[in-house]
């Protein structure tokens, strides 16, 4: 980590960005998570609203009601409290395991990924299913969240063409992360399992399922118990389970 | 409840308000009107709030009837317009009788026109606003026979006009420097700031494509730079070089390299733009921008003054028997 980093840049004329990276990075992202996080518990005036990106955490304001010279000031004595690289994950996060059938005609590339990944379909569907994967953030549809970090074989790069169209629920990989899919849309990276899980819910109470910081495992169902779970859930969640993380 | 009946309509007419804030940390971009000023000018012209839903209509309106008698205002892009074959003012407030015949035609700068009701368009809120989020897939498109509710309406005032309001004629667009402004070469901004740009036609809620005369523009890291949060306004060089100005429905975060933000208050100028008229950029700093917000809020507090009432000429009598030998009535308070 040189002393470049943190660095804190303006996002037009209502953004502050904190960044810790340029790439993304376990340490940066849970900086990033853990900034946005003391942010939020801030609660400044003029404050519009805060997120966190793969490595940095944003703030959006009304720079009639605080200064970009004073948030400016405040972030960076945020930023001096502590070593936020090393900061300790936010509060209020939750560990869901989500139903996911690998494989097959409802997740026709996992052979394919499993080959660019030098393991066998079997070592593959152990390998994905074994990783507990956080949310590093959400992003590209409403409520998709990208998982990560997986191990290094599959540091895969995006498929050079498209897939033309992965439904709702599609697991798809690629560059050490997994993407549930939110939306039905094309993608270039490789569809290795399906679920029922639904992570944008408009119309629900709580209409975005997962948070930046909730961990995630994948656990592989037969067709059948597959099936039998989207039978009969009405709720979106696919058979998922979820757990408060202490 | 009132409510108003879509006999047909345009290819690309949907429901707004001030969109959904709060949710960019989920990956819902807030949405809402494209020109949010237009929200503040039909809410002056109605004298009501301007957190009311409207009808945004992308070049093209439809024809509407209403179940009983309704103010509208009308306001962004000029289109054609007529009350039962009348024809009538644009960014002006018009009494609508019951089964009177309002159309709405094309705009003649492909531009976004708005039209409000007095009350409001009574949509169900859905996650706190009654804006389509089309990318999102809440609401939709509107299509021919829809009937909108309409909210209660203490109003009275119409036939008002707002002075001023036309912004299609293009000029100078303000700009900030953002954190990727430093990925283009100096040569390259410079470049930027000299060249000339037209609004291209095919442009939508997510974003709109300007079209540079001369070489397109890139970034000097090329297309790999990490995937970062999006502010509406950004200007986003993709592959051909083309500057592409993301917009209220754009994604929350991308990989595109941009090159700078528009300024909020000189948006709606960019997105109205015909697109015979040039449009040109000037960074400015960041306090120049605030100041630039600061006068362009207090200018819309004060729309208020800017409305007067239409003078109707000589030329308009024939328009106005035919409106009171169809409405039967005249309300009264009109300035006729």
């Amino acid at each position: 980590m040189t002393s470049f980093w943190p660095q804190i840049r303006t996002v037009g004329v209502t953004g502050m960005l904190v960044s810790f990276a340029d790439a993304l990075s376990e340490p940066s992202n849970r900086a990033a998570l853990a900034f946005r996080a003391r942010i939020e518990r801030e609660s400044w005036d003029g404050v519009i609203e805060t997120s966190s990106t793969l490595a940095s955490a944003f703030i959006r304001f009304d720079p009639l009601v605080l200064s970009h010279a004073v948030l400016r000031t405040r972030l960076e004595g945020l930023l001096a409290q502590e070593d936020w690289f090393q900061a300790a994950p936010p509060e209020g996060r939750r560990f869901w395991r989500i139903p996911a059938v690998f494989g097959g005609d409802l997740a026709p590339q996992l052979n394919e990924a499993a080959q660019a990944a030098g393991m066998s379909a079997q070592d593959a569907i152990a390998s994905l299913s074994g990783a507990r994967v956080r949310v590093i953030t959400l992003g590209f549809a409403a409520g998709q969240p990208y998982l990560g970090e997986l191990p290094e074989a599959w540091n895969l790069p995006r498929q050079t063409a498209l897939t033309s169209q992965v439904p709702e629920g599609a697991l798809v990989v690629a560059i050490r992360q997994f993407v549930l899919f939110a939306t039905t849309a094309p993608t270039g990276w490789r569809h290795v399992a399906q679920t029922a899980f639904r992570s944008f819910r408009p119309d629900d109470a709580e209409p975005f399922a997962l948070r930046a910081g909730d961990e995630v495992q994948f656990e592989p169902v037969t067709r059948e118990a597959f099936e039998a779970i989207r039978a009969r859930d009405s709720s979106g969640n696919g058979g998922a389970v979820r757990e408060r993380i202490a | 409840m009132t409510s108003l009946a879509v006999h047909s309509i345009g290819p690309s007419v949907t429901i707004q308000d001030r969109g959904r804030v709060g949710f960019v940390a989920s990956g819902l971009s807030q949405g809402g009107a494209v020109d949010m000023r237009a929200l503040a000018e039909g809410a002056a012209l109605l004298g009501q709030s301007a957190d009311l839903a409207v009808l945004e209509m992308a070049g093209f309106g439809g024809t509407f009837v209403a179940d009983d008698d309704i103010r509208i205002a009308l306001t962004g892009a000029v289109m054609q317009a007529s009350l039962d074959g009348a024809p009538l003012h644009w960014n002006a407030s018009h009494a609508v009788p019951r089964g009177a015949e309002l159309r709405i035609g094309s705009a003649a700068s492909g531009g976004y026109g708005y039209l409000h009701v007095g009350g409001g368009i009574d949509a169900p809120l859905v996650m706190g606003a009654r804006s389509a989020h089309l990318n999102s897939q809440i609401g939709a498109r509107l299509l021919d026979g829809a009937v909108l509710p309409i909210g209660a309406d203490p109003g009275t005032a119409v036939n008002q006009r707002l002075e001023g309001a036309v912004r299609d004629v293009g000029g100078a667009i303000r700009l900030v420097r953002s954190f990727q402004t430093n990925l283009f070469a100096p040569d390259e901004l410079h470049r930027f700031e000299q060249t000339v740009f037209h609004r291209d036609m095919r442009g939508n809620r997510m974003g709109v494509r300007l079209i540079p005369d001369g070489a397109g523009f890139q970034a000097e890291g090329g297309l790999t730079v990490l995937s970062e949060v999006i502010m509406t306004g950004d200007i986003q060089m993709t592959g051909d070089g083309a500057p592409f100005v993301l917009l209220s429905e754009a994604q929350t975060t991308g990989g595109y390299p941009r090159i700078g933000t528009v300024l909020p208050c000189d948006l709606p100028k960019l997105i109205q733009a015909r697109p015979d008229v040039a449009l040109r950029f000037t960074f400015i700093d960041i306090d120049a921008a605030v100041a630039a917000e600061r006068a362009d809020r207090a200018a819309m507090a004060a729309l208020g003054t800017q409305i007067s009432p239409m003078l109707r000429d000589p030329g308009d009598v024939s328009d106005l028997l035919s409106y009171q030998l169809i409405s039967g009535v005249a309300r009264g308070d009109e300035e006729l």
